[in-house]
C-alpha cells in the first residue's frame, strides 16, 4: 500500500484550490472558473490515483488511514481512512464536480454574488463531502456533517432562484435540527464508550466492537437515524429538498441531491447498522415501511409536479426510498444494490438536474407547460435528457437498473410482499419521466421555444458526456465498483449479524458469509 | 431432469448447452452488428444523413449472413447437440446472485433469429424506399437498429436477467419508433402508453426473476429450468403466472392489449417488423423457454391458455369492426398470437406449433403489413378503407403479395397459415372440446375481417379522395414484399414438410403428440368450410354490396369492437383517473400537510413562518446564522489549536 497521504491531500488540494480563486482578482471570473475547473481536475485525477492504489482484496478494511491526536482531552483524532464505499462515494463527487463545473460555467455570471465566490464555495464543499466519507471518527465525521451546511447555504442563499432565502434558511434549519440530535446521541455514545471501556473514543471501529445494551442503542440510534433521515430525505422528513433543489442553481442540486444526500443514507449503513445493530433491527419494520412509502408516495407526487426541477427532486424521494429500503432489508443484496444505487443514483440525477438546467436557462421557466416539441429545435438536448431519464427509471443495459433490481431482489428475499409492492415503483418512475418527456419535448413546438431554446453547445456536451457514458459503462460492467463494495457490505452484514435466506431448493453456499 | 425416468418422462425440453466452438463462436457479433450501427447513426447525428440506412441495411444483413451461417453449422449437429453457449463476461457478482453474460443459441433461439434477421433485413431496405422522403431516415434507421440488436439479445440470452435488457431494450426501441413522428401529439401519446403499459408487464417479468431467486438460488436457463421438477407446485405457478403478466404486456395480451393499436402511429415499417412479426412474439418465446416451468404448473398453464383464447376472440372482433387498415391488421396480430399464447399454454402438444405459427405469422402478416404500407404510399398515407376500393387495378403487385398473406391468414391450403393454423386448432381440440371450439370460432371470425379489409380495400369500387392518385410502389419497396409473399405462400409446407419444425424445435420445447378423440380429416376439412362460408359472407357483404364512404353506426357489438371493446375505458375509470385524483390529492397532502406543518411548527417556535418578507429579512435568517456563525467558530477554534 503506498504511503502517499492520498485523503489528506485530496482534503487540501480544494481548500487550497478555494483558497487561491479568493485571491484571484474580482472583475476576471472567467480566470476564476478556470482556476476552479483546473482544482477540481486535479481532485479528480488524485481521486484515481487513490483508487488505483486502493487493494480490493482488503476494501473491508479502512485504507489509507491517517490519524493524528486532536482533542486528548475527548479522545478525539482526526483519523481518515476509507472502505469500498466510501471510496467510490468520494470516486462519484470527484467525478460529480469538474462536471457541474463545467456545466454551470455561465450559470452565476448575472447573480448577486461573486462568481469566484460561487467556485470557491463548490471547492470548499467538495473538501468537507471528502472529509464526511473518509472520517473514521465520529467527531470528525459530525464536524464534517456540520460544516458542509455553510457551503451549501451561501450556494443556495446567494446563487438560487426568486425563493433562494426561503429555500435556504429551510434546508439549514432542516440539518441543524438533525445534527443537533446527532450531536446528543453522539456524546451519549462518548459517555456509553467511557462507561464500557474505561476510556472514552469516538474512533469508529472502537466503538463498532463495544457492546452496548440494546435499550441504550435505541436512543442512540434514533438520534443519527433521524438526522440522517433528514439528509436523505427519507419521507415525512423530505419537504426542505424540493424547494432547495429548485432555488438552487443546477450544479449547486446536483451536488445537494446527488452527493450531500447520500451521506444521509451513507450513514445509515455505516453508522446506524454498524454501531447500533440491535436497535437497528428494532426499527427495520417501521424504517421499511417509511421506505416503501416513500418510494411509491415521492413517485406520485413527481408525477403530479409542474416544475420540473421540482419533479426531478421528487424523483429523489422515490430513488431514496429504494436505498433506505435495500440497507434495512439486511440483506446482501439489498445492501450491495444500495450502496450501488448511491452512486448511479448520484450520475443520474447529475445528468436530469444539468440538462434540465440547460432546457429552463433557456426558456427561462421551470414549468413544464411552457415547454413542448423541444425536440424539433434541440435533438440533442432531448435525446441527452431522454438518456438521463432512462436511467432515472432504472431501463435495463444502464447503471441504475442493477442497483435497483438488486435492492429488489434482495428485499424480495426477506419480505415478499413489500418487495412486490416497491417493483410498482417502476411503473410510477416510467410515468414520471416519460409524461415529462413527453410534454417538455414532443408535440408541437411553440414559438417561444422555437425562438429560445437551441440545442447544446459544445462546452455542455463535454460536461454532460462523461456522466452519460459512466451511466451506460456501469449499466453492463458494475464489476469494478461491485468487487470494492462487496467486502465492505459483508463488514456491515457481519455486524448486524444478518444471514440471507437460501434459497427453496439447492441451496448454494453462501461465499460471502464469513 | 426429471426424476422420472423413461416413459414416464414428461415431455419436457432439454438445457444442457456446449460451449460455442468454430461458428457459433460468432453469435456475438448478430447483436454487436446492428448495435454498432444504432451507435454510429446516434452518435454521429446528422453527419451520417445522406448514407446513414445504408448503414443500417448492412449491418442487419450483416447479422442475417451470420444467422444463417451459423444455421448452416447447426445442422451439421446431431439433435441434441445444436445448443451452444458464450460466456462474455460476468455482469453482475453479488453473493450468490451470479449473472454472466452469456449468449445461447439453440434451435429455439435459431429460428428467431433467423426471422428477425431475415425479416428485419427486408424491412430494412422496404424503408430505404418507404422513408425516402423523411428527412429524418437516418434516426430511424438508427432505431432499427437499436430494435435489432435489442430483440436478438432477448433470444440469445442465457439468463432471464439478461433477457430482461432485451425485453426493455424492445421495449424501448418500440418506444422511440412508435414516437418517431414525434411533433404529432397522438404519436407522443402512443409510445408513452405502450412503453408504460408494457412496465405493468415488466413487473411480472421482474417478480418472475426475483421468485426464480429465492426458489432456485439461480436466475440462469440451466439453474432455473433444470431444477424445475425440484421446485414446489406453488412456486412454479406463481413463477409461471408472473412471466404470463410480463408476456400479456409485450404481445399485447388481454388485459395489457390496450397499447397495440395505439401503437399503429409509427411508421408502418415498424408495424410489420415489430407490432407484428417479431416483438409482440416475446411473449411466446417466453412462455415457450420456460416450458420446463409452465409443464410443471397446470394452474399457470390454464391461465395461459384462458389469456390466449380471450384476446383470440377480442382481437378478432376489434378487427372485423375497423375501417382504419392498420387498426384492423393490429387487431388480427393480437388475435394470431392469442392463437399462439394458447398452443403455448397446451403444453408439449403445443410449443411446436405455437413456434410453427408464429414464423409463418410473421411472414404473412408483416407481407400484409407492407402491402398496407405501400396502399399508404400510393394514398397519400390516408389509412381509412372506407375511401380505398378498387385498388387491384393500380396496385397489381401489392394486390397479388397482400392476397398470399390473405390466403395464408384465412388457412387456405397451400399457404403457410393453413399448416401452422390447423396444427394449433388440432391441439386444441386434443387438449378440450372447449378450446378447440374456440380457436375454431377464431379462424371464422379472422377469414371474415381478413375478406372484409381485402374487400375494402382492393375490390368493389374506387372511393378515392380527390386527390388521391394511387399508383405502384418503386421496387425497393415492392421486392421485399415479394420474397415475404412467397414466404407465405411456402414457408408453412417447407417447415411441415418432413416433420421438420418438430423434430427440429422438439429437443428444446419438447413434443408430444396430440392425440384427436375423431378423425383429423373431419378437423381439416370442416375448419377450411367454415372459413370459406365466413369468407364468403365477407365478401357478399364488402365487395358485392357499396362500402358507405362514412361509418354506419351499427350495432352495440360494432361500436365495441370499433371502441377496442372499450380496453381504454377500463383503464381511464380503473387506474388513470384514480391515479389522477390521487396524484393530484397527495401533491395537495404534500404542500400543504407536510410542509404546511414543518412550516407551522417553524412559525411557533418563531422561525419560518409563511410570511415571506418576515422569513427573508428578519428572525429566522438572523437566528440561522447565529447558530452556524457559533458552530463554525467552535470548528475554526478547534482546527486552529489542534492542526
Amino acid at each position: 500500500m503506498s504511503t502517499f497521504p492520498w485523503l489528506l491531500a485530496l482534503l487540501v488540494v480544494p481548500l487550497l484550490g478555494a483558497a487561491l480563486v479568493m485571491f484571484l482578482p474580482k472583475n476576471s471570473p472567467k480566470l476564476a472558473k478556470q482556476v476552479g475547473l483546473l482544482v477540481s481536475l486535479i481532485v479528480l485525477a488524485l481521486t484515481i490515483g487513490m483508487a488505483l492504489a486502493f487493494v480490493v482484496a482488503k476494501a473491508a478494511d479502512f485504507q489509507f488511514a491517517y490519524s493524528v491526536s486532536w482533542i486528548p482531552a475527548f479522545g478525539v483524532n482526526f483519523s481518515l481512512g476509507v472502505d469500498g464505499i466510501a471510496l467510490v462515494l468520494i470516486a462519484m463527487a470527484a467525478t460529480l464536480v469538474p462536471v457541474v463545473m463545467l456545466a454551470g460555467w455561465d450559470d452565476v455570471d448575472g447573480s448577486q454574488g461573486s462568481v469566484r465566490g460561487y467556485v470557491a464555495l463548490i471547492l470548499v464543499l467538495e473538501a468537507a463531502i471528502v472529509g464526511v466519507f473518509a472520517a473514521t471518527d465520529l467527531f470528525l465525521f459530525y464536524v464534517f456533517f456540520e460544516a458542509m451546511l455553510v457551503p451549501v447555504y451561501f450556494l443556495i442563499g446567494r446563487y438560487g432562484g426568486p425563493r433562494r432565502n426561503y429555500a435556504a434558511v429551510k434546508f439549514l434549519l432542516y440539518s441543524l435540527f438533525g445534527g443537533l440530535l446527532m450531536l446528543g446521541s453522539l456524546i451519549g455514545l462518548y459517555v456509553v464508550s467511557a462507561r464500557i471501556t474505561g476510556t472514552g473514543t469516538f474512533d469508529f471501529t472502537s466503538l463498532a466492537n463495544l457492546n452496548i445494551d440494546a435499550d441504550t442503542q435505541k436512543w442512540l440510534f434514533l438520534g443519527f437515524f433521524i438526522a440522517f433521515a433528514i439528509k436523505a430525505p427519507l419521507v415525512p422528513f423530505h419537504t426542505w429538498l424540493p424547494d432547495a433543489a429548485a432555488e438552487s442553481t443546477p450544479g449547486t442540486a446536483v451536488l445537494l441531491v446527488g452527493v450531500l444526500d447520500k451521506v444521509g443514507t451513507f450513514g445509515m449503513l455505516r453508522y446506524c447498522l454498524e454501531l447500533f445493530p440491535d436497535a437497528s433491527r428494532w426499527a427495520t419494520p417501521v424504517v421499511i415501511a417509511l421506505a416503501v412509502i416513500g418510494i411509491i408516495y415521492g413517485a406520485l407526487v413527481a408525477i403530479g409536479q409542474t416544475d420540473i426541477k421540482r419533479l426531478i427532486a421528487y424523483t429523489s424521494v422515490s430513488h431514496f426510498g429504494f436505498i433506505a429500503l435495500g440497507i434495512f432489508v439486511m440483506t446482501t443484496r439489498g445492501q450491495i444494490g444500495s450502496a450501488l444505487y448511491m452512486v448511479n443514483h448520484g450520475f443520474s440525477t447529475a445528468a436530469l438536474f444539468l440538462i434540465g438546467g440547460f432546457l429552463i436557462s433557456r426558456r427561462g421557466s421551470r414549468l413544464i407547460e411552457d415547454f413542448g416539441g423541444v425536440q424539433k429545435v434541440a435533438p440533442v438536448l432531448a435525446g441527452t435528457f431522454l438518456v438521463a431519464g432512462l436511467s432515472s427509471l432504472a431501463l435495463p443495459g444502464l447503471s441504475s437498473f442493477v442497483s435497483e433490481f438488486l435492492v429488489l431482489v434482495g428485499t424480495f428475499e426477506r419480505y415478499r410482499w413489500v418487495g412486490v409492492v416497491a417493483t410498482l415503483g417502476i411503473v410510477l418512475a416510467a410515468l414520471y419521466v416519460l409524461l415529462m418527456y413527453q410534454r417538455t419535448m414532443t408535440g408541437p413546438t411553440p414559438d417561444a421555444v422555437r425562438e429560445r431554446v437551441t440545442d447544446l453547445r459544445g462546452r455542455e456536451v463535454l460536461a454532460i458526456a462523461p456522466i452519460l457514458i459512466i451511466i451506460v459503462a456501469l449499466g453492463f460492467y458494475p464489476k469494478p465498483v461491485l468487487d470494492v463494495i462487496n467486502p465492505a457490505i459483508d463488514r456491515v452484514m457481519h455486524a448486524v449479524n444478518a444471514t440471507n435466506p437460501p434459497p427453496d431448493v439447492a441451496p448454494v453456499a453462501e461465499g460471502t458469509q464469513p | 431432469m426429471s426424476p422420472f425416468s423413461g416413459a414416464l418422462a414428461p415431455a419436457a425440453g432439454e438445457i444442457s448447452a456446449n460451449v460455442a466452438h468454430g461458428t457459433f463462436t460468432q453469435m456475438w457479433l448478430l447483436i454487436a452488428l446492428p448495435l454498432a450501427g444504432a451507435a454510429i447513426l446516434l452518435l454521429l447525428g446528422r453527419r451520417t444523413n445522406t448514407w446513414g440506412h445504408w448503414v443500417g441495411v448492412l449491418m442487419s444483413a450483416g447479422s442475417f449472413a451470420i444467422a444463417v451461417s451459423i444455421f448452416l453449422a447447426m445442422r451439421q449437429e446431431s439433435g441434441g447437440n445444436r445448443a451452444f453457449t458464450q460466456h462474455l463476461f460476468q455482469w453482475i457478482s453479488v453473493g450468490s446472485f451470479q449473472v454472466p453474460f452469456d449468449l445461447r443459441i439453440d434451435q429455439l433461439s435459431m429460428v428467431f433469429v433467423l426471422l428477425i434477421t431475415g425479416v428485419g433485413t427486408l424491412i430494412h431496405i422496404y424503408s430505404v424506399g418507404y422513408m425516402s422522403h423523411d428527412h429524418e431516415r437516418r434516426r430511424f434507421f438508427g432505431y432499427l437498429n437499436l430494435f435489432v440488436a435489442a430483440m436478438l439479445l432477448l433470444v440469445l440470452a442465457d439468463n432471464y436477467l439478461l433477457l430482461y435488457v432485451g425485453w426493455e431494450g424492445v421495449g424501448l426501441a418500440s418506444y422511440l419508433l412508435i414516437g418517431f413522428w414525434f411533433y404529432k401529439e397522438t404519436a407522443a401519446v402512443a409510445a408513452k402508453k405502450a412503453f408504460v403499459v408494457n412496465r405493468v408487464g415488466d413487473v411480472g417479468l421482474s417478480i418472475a426473476v426475483m421468485l426464480m431467486f429465492v426458489t432456485f438460488g439461480s436466475v440462469t436457463f440451466e439453474g432455473v429450468l433444470g431444477s424445475a421438477p425440484k421446485a414446489s407446485q406453488t412456486s412454479l405457478t406463481l413463477i409461471g403466472l408472473a412471466l404470463l403478466l410480463a408476456a400479456c404486456g409485450k404481445s399485447a395480451q388481454f388485459p395489457l392489449q390496450s397499447w397495440l393499436l395505439d401503437a399503429m402511429e409509427g411508421p408502418t415499417p415498424v408495424s410489420a417488423l415489430i407490432h407484428a412479426a417479431t416483438m409482440v412474439t416475446a411473449g411466446v418465446y417466453l412462455i415457450a423457454r420456460s416450458n420446463a416451468i409452465f409443464n410443471a404448473a397446470p394452474t399457470a398453464q390454464t391461465a395461459v391458455i384462458v389469456i390466449g383464447a380471450i384476446t383470440l376472440i377480442m382481437g378478432a372482433i376489434i378487427g372485423c369492426a375497423k375501417d382504419d387498415i392498420k387498426k384492423a391488421l393490429a387487431g388480427s396480430t393480437m388475435s394470431q398470437i392469442g392463437y399462439m399464447v394458447l398452443a403455448a399454454g397446451l403444453g408439449p402438444i403445443g410449443y411446436v406449433f405455437a413456434i410453427f405459427h408464429l414464423l409463418t405469422h410473421g411472414f404473412f402478416k408483416a407481407t400484409m403489413f407492407l402491402g398496407a404500407g405501400s396502399v399508404m404510399h400510393g394514398m397519400n398515407d390516408q389509412v381509412n378503407m372506407r375511401r380505398f376500393g378498387a385498388l387491384r387495378t393500380v396496385m397489381v403487385l401489392t394486390t397479388i403479395t397482400f392476397f398470399a398473406g390473405y390466403l395464408a391468414i384465412l388457412g387456405i391450403p397451400p399457404f403457410a397459415g393453413f399448416y401452422s393454423k390447423d396444427k394449433i386448432i388440432e391441439s386444441a381440440f386434443a387438449h378440450s372440446t372447449l378450446v378447440g371450439l374456440v380457436t375454431l370460432v377464431g379462424a371464422a371470425i379472422t377469414a371474415f375481417y381478413m375478406t372484409r379489409l381485402v374487400a375494402m380495400t382492393f375490390l368493389g369500387r374506387a372511393r378515392w379522395p380527390d386527390d388521391a392518385h394511387p399508383h405502384e410502389s418503386p421496387a425497393m419497396m415492392m421486392v421485399p414484399v415479394s420474397i415475404l409473399a412467397v414466404l407465405s405462400a411456402v414457408s408453412g409446407f417447407l417447415l411441415i414438410h418432413d416433420n421438420w419444425i418438430v423434430n427440429w424445435l422438439e429437443p428444446v420445447v419438447g413434443f408430444e403428440e396430440p392425440v384427436l378423440g375423431f378423425n383429423v380429416n373431419i378437423l381439416q376439412y370442416g375448419t377450411l368450410a367454415l372459413v370459406l362460408v365466413s369468407a364468403a359472407l365477407g365478401y357478399v357483404l364488402y365487395a358485392r354490396r357499396p362500402v358507405p364512404e362514412v361509418a354506419p353506426v351499427g350495432s352495440f357489438l360494432t361500436q365495441a369492437a370499433r371502441a377496442d371493446l372499450y380496453g381504454d375505458e377500463v383503464n381511464e375509470a380503473v387506474f388513470m383517473r384514480p391515479g389522477q385524483y390521487l396524484t393530484r390529492l397527495l401533491v395537495w397532502f404534500d404542500n400543504r400537510v407536510v410542509d404546511g406543518a414543518v412550516n407551522g411548527t417553524a412559525a411557533l417556535i418563531g422561525g419560518l413562518s409563511g410570511r415571506a418578507r418576515r422569513t427573508q429579512n428578519g428572525f429566522a435568517r438572523s437566528y440561522a446564522l447565529t447558530m452556524l456563525g457559533g458552530a463554525a467558530l467552535v470548528i475554526a477554534a478547534l482546527v486552529l489549536v489542534r492542526l
